[in-house]
């Protein structure tokens, strides 16, 4: 079978490139390297396809041979709509983050952060004397370390986090009521 | 009989429409997601029936013939855990109906709730009876998106934190997934999985062992696989309790299948069961250690809930008939019990507003009925005698006893650690929980005692929730499933055996052909 190179090339590319993007902390290149990597699964789906420049439909004439094979071409139309509708939910995720923290990043776990300060505890009790490498490290001890500043709604009032959900439907006395509730409250 | 086989994906699909169309009839949307699931759950009895008598059902969806066009394919196997899920499914939805009832008034956009679990189910169902690998991919993404959903639901800042993991994670599976069948179809011509597992012979065994490991590592990340599983304990326990309780039960169960399916039918010539001795025995041992360092009830569950995954991978990695069986049995009780372990602790969190077990206390005396719906499926997620866990473990250890090599007596040995080391885990739960004094209660009502003399006893009563009786009723119904899968052990062990022995023996697409002229001849 002979494919091009030049895709190969790409989609080898791409892949690296995704998977590079992928490791940020950031979510909009976390949104990147996926579409990256997508692409990059797609384009090894048309390399699969064989020969390109041949046309999917055949008439009497043309051969078997001659032909190219359309059932790659619908996997990848399969898969590029999903990866579209994904991207669109990561976009929505993306805001919503932003929206609540004022940052697109991903965070640490809470859990995680209690073990590893409980840890760090510990070592700090067991290192005592030994020369200190905090410089060296690369976790986040404690959030006044962390490279990332994440606002809370809730320290600042400028910040709103209103985003309209769509709760049952009451009495439309009620509703109106709520409003003016909430109004009062914000004001 | 085979055109209800497409009904199991379409009927959840059109109930999710119907559903969100009706956004604003919260009841009616109850109705027809039970409904639906109801509708799935006989046809799966039928169809559980029906192959088990006779010939698995093939059906080319859109007509085309059958290595071209899409194919559902239902088994002994496929069938079974369809019908396992739509019970699961079935008691989460009444459980959130419950929840969803107490919950009114908070913000939770309940409305998208429905639909999303519908299509949740409808891709559970199409992974399950997917007769080609894309189909299986493309149920893959349908549960995985509608779950991506149910996992940020009401978008908090903890789900949203959580859920980034989970998503970005499923992510990478879904695209290695995809690179693998795009391999697979370089290196085939095919996505038929019984035309794949008729031409896999006739790779090198080089290029065999690199497809079989790609969907080994996309599966695992799907199943919590040690050292896959790192993201499961940190993203569940933070969904809603019912969406941590049908994930726990049917998503990780989703990629076993498919771990099962491709050790038996699409790899049988190619060998990777040491590796997978070796990542069963990791999972289930560094599993069940993270559950015992944790003090949060969901979290421990989360935990053991990897660690009992390796169980199932140890069933794989014998790789005798029997053992697929086994394995097969382990997994539908796993689906119970763990979804009933999580119902119950939704109704602990419920009743003491925590699931922290340095927190709850006395709940013994508190809700004695909370106490049972917890303990018996933790005795037997533990492998206590004479409950399902238990013969689950059993018949997985004696098939392993029956090979008989030096490592599988290390991983049966092992397996008995890690059962003991749940039990551990899930009663240091129990002990804090449930038998600790609440003393602070006591204090309170002596202190109340003493003000009734004088004051409105009711300005300092404590606001304890009053759980709603379809939430309670709905766990009570599940570990009455949790006790049927021991009562009815022999003959649903049998069941498990034969539809090990048939997935075993592989299917050829001759057969599926041939199935499906009989199908057509028949009326």
């Amino acid at each position: 079978m002979n494919v091009s190179a030049t895709l190969i090339v790409i989609m080898a590319v791409l892949f690296a490139c995704g998977v590079f993007a992928m490791l940020e902390r950031s979510l909009t290149r976390v949104l990147i390297g996926f579409l990256l990597l997508g692409n990059a699964a797609n384009l090894l789906l048309l390399i699969v396809m064989g020969v390109p420049g041949r046309a999917p439909f055949f008439d009497d004439e043309t051969g078997g041979d001659a032909i190219s094979d359309p059932l790659p071409q619908a996997l990848t139309l399969t898969a590029i709509v999903i990866t579209f509708a994904v991207s669109a939910f990561l976009l929505a995720l993306i805001y919503r983050s932003w929206q609540l923290g004022q940052a697109d990043t991903v965070e640490d776990d809470e859990t995680d952060m209690t073990l590893r300060e409980q840890a760090a505890e510990v070592d700090e009790i067991e290192d005592e004397g030994v020369e200190d490498d905090d410089e060296f490290t690369t976790d986040f001890v404690g959030l006044e370390t962390s490279p990332i500043t994440v606002l809370h709604h809730r320290d600042f009032d400028a910040l709103r986090d209103d985003a309209p959900t769509d709760a049952p439907r009451k009495p439309p006395g009620d509703a109106l009521r709520d409003r003016h509730g909430e109004d009062g409250d914000r004001s | 009989m085979n055109a209800l086989v497409p009904l199991l994906v379409t009927l959840p699909l059109l109930g999710a429409g119907l559903t969100l169309v009706l956004v604003r009839r919260p009841r009616l949307q109850i109705t027809i997601s039970v409904a639906a699931l109801a509708i799935v759950f006989v046809i799966a009895t039928v169809l559980l029936i029906t192959v088990d008598e006779g010939t698995p059902l093939a059906v080319s969806v859109g007509g085309w013939p059958i290595p071209f066009g899409i194919v559902l394919y239902v088994d002994r196997l496929a069938a079974l855990l369809v019908l396992v899920s739509s019970i699961v499914l079935i008691a989460v939805l009444l459980f959130s109906v419950g929840q969803g009832a107490a919950d009114k008034g908070e913000d939770t956009p309940v409305s998208i709730f429905y639909p999303s679990y519908l299509i949740l189910a409808a891709g559970i169902f199409n992974a399950f009876i997917a007769g080609d690998l894309f189909n299986l991919y493309v149920g893959f993404e349908i549960l995985l998106v509608a779950s991506y959903v149910l996992i940020t639901l009401g978008s908090t800042e903890s789900r949203i934190r959580t859920g980034v993991v989970y998503i970005v994670v499923s992510l990478v599976s879904s695209i290695l997934f995809l690179a693998a069948i795009a391999m697979i179809y370089a290196a085939l011509g095919t996505v038929n999985m019984a035309q794949i597992s008729e031409r896999m012979g006739e790779l090198p065994q080089e290029v065999q062992l690199v497809l079989h490991l790609m969907l080994l590592v996309a599966f695992s990340i799907k199943a919590a696989i040690f050292p896959l599983s790192f993201w499961l304990p940190d993203s569940y326990p933070t969904a809603p309790a019912p969406v941590t309780a049908v994930f726990a039960g049917l998503l990780t169960k989703v990629g076993v299948y498919a771990i099962i399916r491709t050790e038996t039918q699409l790899f049988a010539d190619n060998d990777v069961n040491l590796l997978l001795m070796i990542v069963a025995l990791a999972t289930m041992i560094v599993g069940i250690l993270g559950a015992v360092a944790q003090a949060e009830l969901k979290r421990i569950l989360s935990f053991t809930l990897v660690s009992h995954v390796g169980y199932m991978v140890f069933g794989l990695a014998i790789g005798t008939p029997a053992a697929v069986g086994a394995t097969i049995y382990y997994m539908v009780h796993h689906i119970v019990v763990q979804t009933t372990l999580f119902l119950a602790v939704g109704l602990i969190e419920r009743r003491a507003g925590s699931t922290s077990i340095l927190r709850v206390k006395g709940l013994m005396r508190a809700a004695p009925l909370i106490a049972v719906l917890y303990f018996i499926p933790a005795i037997n997620l533990g492998g206590i005698p004479p409950l399902s866990g238990f013969i689950g473990k059993i018949a997985l250890f004696e098939t392993a006893a029956s090979v008989g090599t030096p490592i599988m007596m290390v991983l049966i040995v092992g397996g008995i650690v890690t059962s003991l080391l749940t039990l551990y885990a899930l009663m240091r739960a129990w002990n804090l929980a449930f038998w600790r004094e609440d003393d602070e209660y006591a204090a309170e009502t002596a202190e109340r005692m003493s003000y009734l003399g004088n004051a409105p006893a009711a300005a300092i009563a404590t606001e304890r929730r009053v759980i709603p009786r379809i939430m309670t009723t709905t766990t009570a119904g599940m570990v009455a499933v949790t006790l049927a899968l021991t009562i009815f052990a022999g003959p649903l062990l049998d069941l498990c055996m034969r539809a090990g022995e048939s997935i075993s023996q592989g299917v050829t697409i001759v057969q599926l052909e041939s199935v499906q002229l009989d199908e057509e001849a028949a009326p």
